[in-house]
């Protein structure tokens, strides 16, 4: 059992303050990741909750029990360091027994809980290696293994893929989101890689200059999100902008004017009048090309990715992408016209905030877990 | 022979004469340690000729040597010893919790080493006298911890600013307290730079000869001393005087051979990473 609640966390820098009241609840063994661009206050608000930063206001309570007074290794927390952390001095035994020497735990027994972890990562190889002689994947995993060893309540994992190589990155997801359920416990993972988050999260937390945006689903944050730059940052390729006037608004919906003709969205637009104007946003992969579509551009780039093709369009002066599929046969500066569906576009007032959408989408709640569970029930 | 071939040639020659420059006259010392009276100041200088030991036997019936050289071991290392264990725990804190003054902190015990010492005799003179330091070994070691202890809390500030501060942090998770930290994790990350900062203080201290001349007489006297005491007024008896002197470099010479490696890494240690 672990769950975190943080009420209303300020943190101030000699003046400037970096978290500027956070509210959040972690439910027991959640997989909450917190997002954001770098300098947003991610990692500052992690050490937080590890105890390595001091909180300047607010609560934080692990378990229902506040806890801004404990110490940062009586919290019952483990962090996993982006740099990895391990002390060059010591073998990989040393390195993931080294909280339990220090808690003057018998050796038999160290040994014994150090194997276990180590079964768990397939690190038994290692054991007797230092640091500088295992590769960076490997120490990733030490890293990992001597948080398993203190047997936390919560896992803190601070951007731990981002010094590993593409592929490796991926394999180390696959194996976080195995480990968390293989050790069923509470995991906050903090990193600036929306697919990381997408993928691994029950739950995102969508931080810009300390403040939350958003905090929902990963499915939720995709297709509901709530200003514009949720929108922007949720999603790769990057969501398509465009300034609209309104013609015509109502509870069932907004009419907004296209270069190429009138289009219905269907969100609830009260408060809106003819007149207004508004952003539009659409993904690049609810582009469709459509030789009637009411929007053109021109081609400025292609990427070929063999499954999809990414087309960057000059359409006025903004630039829009496009995802269309690996057969487009279209080349540079061709001119092309393309359509969207009304359903999966959004309005955005003039201050960012989502016009809310009038039918939710039917994923919107669904979570990593039950991903899970539906694909073992495929028998894998 | 090409460019690269005849400049690497050039920069050996260089690295060689200097070295030669720098050697010799501790090997001439040497070499009149071995000779008559006589031959030490005939000129030309006489390079081949007969060694003989009578400088040393006089230079040894003279002074008790091992006594003079008992005080610079006990008082060199004494001081290092205690310099380090006084400079651990400064040079920990500004390098892992500096405040906005750490700096100032750290350029003015620098400009302590810019002082003459001969400014601060009189006043330390009159506290060692009153204190009944004077002629004693706990004196000199003091004084000597004093002298070295702006070099030594650079040396180890810097070393100890080379270690991440994420280990440390770890170490903090997995429950370490400040103790332990430095115990299990700081010190022996930095053992080789500790380890060279030390040599550096015994060395600095084996060397020095005014506050042992000026502070002690016979019971505490270093073998800076015991060299001095070989210029007598009556003129300067040169194989003598390089017989003891060859004495009281000897053990330094010798332990500096030893450890020349860690010190050498030690020395460069920001230069080459």
């Amino acid at each position: 059992m672990a769950t975190l609640q943080l009420n209303n966390i300020v943190k101030d820098f000699g003046g400037t303050q970096v978290i500027k009241g956070v509210d959040l609840e972690v439910k027991d063994r959640e997989f909450v990741v917190f997002v954001g661009p770098s300098g947003c206050g991610k990692s500052t608000l992690m050490r937080m909750i590890a105890g390595l930063e001091s909180t300047t206001s607010g609560e934080i309570a692990i378990d229902g029990q506040r806890v801004n007074e404990v110490g940062p290794a009586d919290r019952g927390l483990a962090m996993v360091f982006q740099s990895y952390a391990l002390y060059p001095h010591m073998t990989v035994e040393d390195n993931m027994g080294f909280s339990l020497r220090l808690a003057k735990v018998p050796r038999a027994e160290r040994r014994e809980k150090v194997l276990a972890a180590a079964r768990i990562l397939q690190l038994e190889p290692l054991l007797d290696r230092k640091p500088r002689a295992l590769s960076g994947g490997q120490r990733q995993r030490v890293a990992i293994g001597r948080a398993i060893v203190r047997n936390p309540s919560i896992f803190l994992f601070d951007e731990p893929l981002s010094n590993l190589d593409a592929a490796l990155r991926v394999q180390m997801r696959i194996e976080l989101a195995r480990l968390h359920e293989e050790l069923d416990a509470t995991m906050i993972y903090v990193t600036h890689d929306q697919i990381e988050a997408m993928t691994m999260a029950d739950k995102i937390v969508v931080l810009q200059d300390g403040v939350v945006e958003q905090i929902g689903s990963p499915m939720e944050l995709y297709h509901h999100p709530r200003n514009r730059f949720v929108a922007g940052f949720i999603g790769s390729p990057k969501m398509n902008f465009l300034e609209v006037e309104v013609r015509g608004a109502d509870a069932e919906g907004v009419d907004v004017a296209l270069p190429g003709g009138d289009c219905r969205v269907p969100v609830a637009g009260d408060g809106v009048s003819a007149g207004d104007t508004l952003t539009l946003g659409i993904r690049p992969e609810h582009l469709v090309l459509d030789e009637a579509g009411p929007l053109t551009g021109r081609i400025q780039v292609i990427e070929r990715l063999g499954g999809v093709t990414s087309l960057y369009l000059e359409h006025g002066d903004s630039e829009w992408i496009l995802v269309a599929d690996g057969n487009v046969a279209h080349r540079v500066h061709d001119e092309v016209r393309f359509t969207f569906d009304p359903a999966c576009a959004h309005l955005f007032t003039a201050d960012g905030l989502a016009l809310a959408h009038l039918t939710r989408h039917p994923l919107a709640d669904i979570d990593r877990k039950e991903n899970r569970a539906s694909s073992a029930s495929d028998g894998r | 022979m090409n460019p690269t071939m005849t400049k690497k040639l050039l920069l050996t020659l260089l690295a060689w004469g200097i070295a030669l420059i720098v050697f010799f006259p501790i090997f001439w010392m040497v070499l009149t340690g071995f000779k008559t009276e006589g031959e030490a100041v005939a000129t030309p200088p006489s390079l081949f000729f007969e060694p003989t030991l009578a400088g040393y036997h006089e230079v040894m019936a003279r002074a008790d040597y091992l006594k003079f050289a008992l005080n610079s071991i006990v008082i060199s290392f004494g001081s290092t010893l205690l310099a380090l264990i006084v400079a651990i725990p400064s040079a920990y804190s500004m390098a892992f919790l500096p405040t906005k003054r750490t700096r100032g902190t750290l350029l003015w015990m620098l400009s302590t080493k810019m002082l003459p010492p001969v400014g601060v005799l009189m006043p330390v003179y009159l506290l060692f006298r009153d204190m009944g330091l004077l002629d004693s070994q706990l004196g000199l070691t003091i004084v000597y911890m004093l002298m070295n202890l702006p070099i030594v809390v650079w040396m180890l500030y810097t070393f100890f600013k080379d270690i991440p501060k994420d280990i440390l942090e770890a170490g903090r998770m997995d429950g370490a307290g400040t103790l332990q930290e430095v115990l299990y994790l700081l010190l022996p990350l930095t053992l080789p730079g500790i380890a060279s900062t030390g040599l550096l203080s015994v060395i600095l201290s084996w060397n020095e000869a005014f506050w042992s001349l000026n502070l002690t007489t016979s019971d505490a006297a270093p073998l800076t001393a015991f060299i001095a005491s070989f210029s007598s007024p009556e003129g300067l008896f040169w194989a003598k005087l390089s017989a003891a002197s060859t004495l009281a470099i000897a053990p330094i010479l010798i332990f500096g051979w030893l450890t020349q490696k860690q010190m050498v890494r030690g020395l460069t240690f920001g230069a080459v990473k």
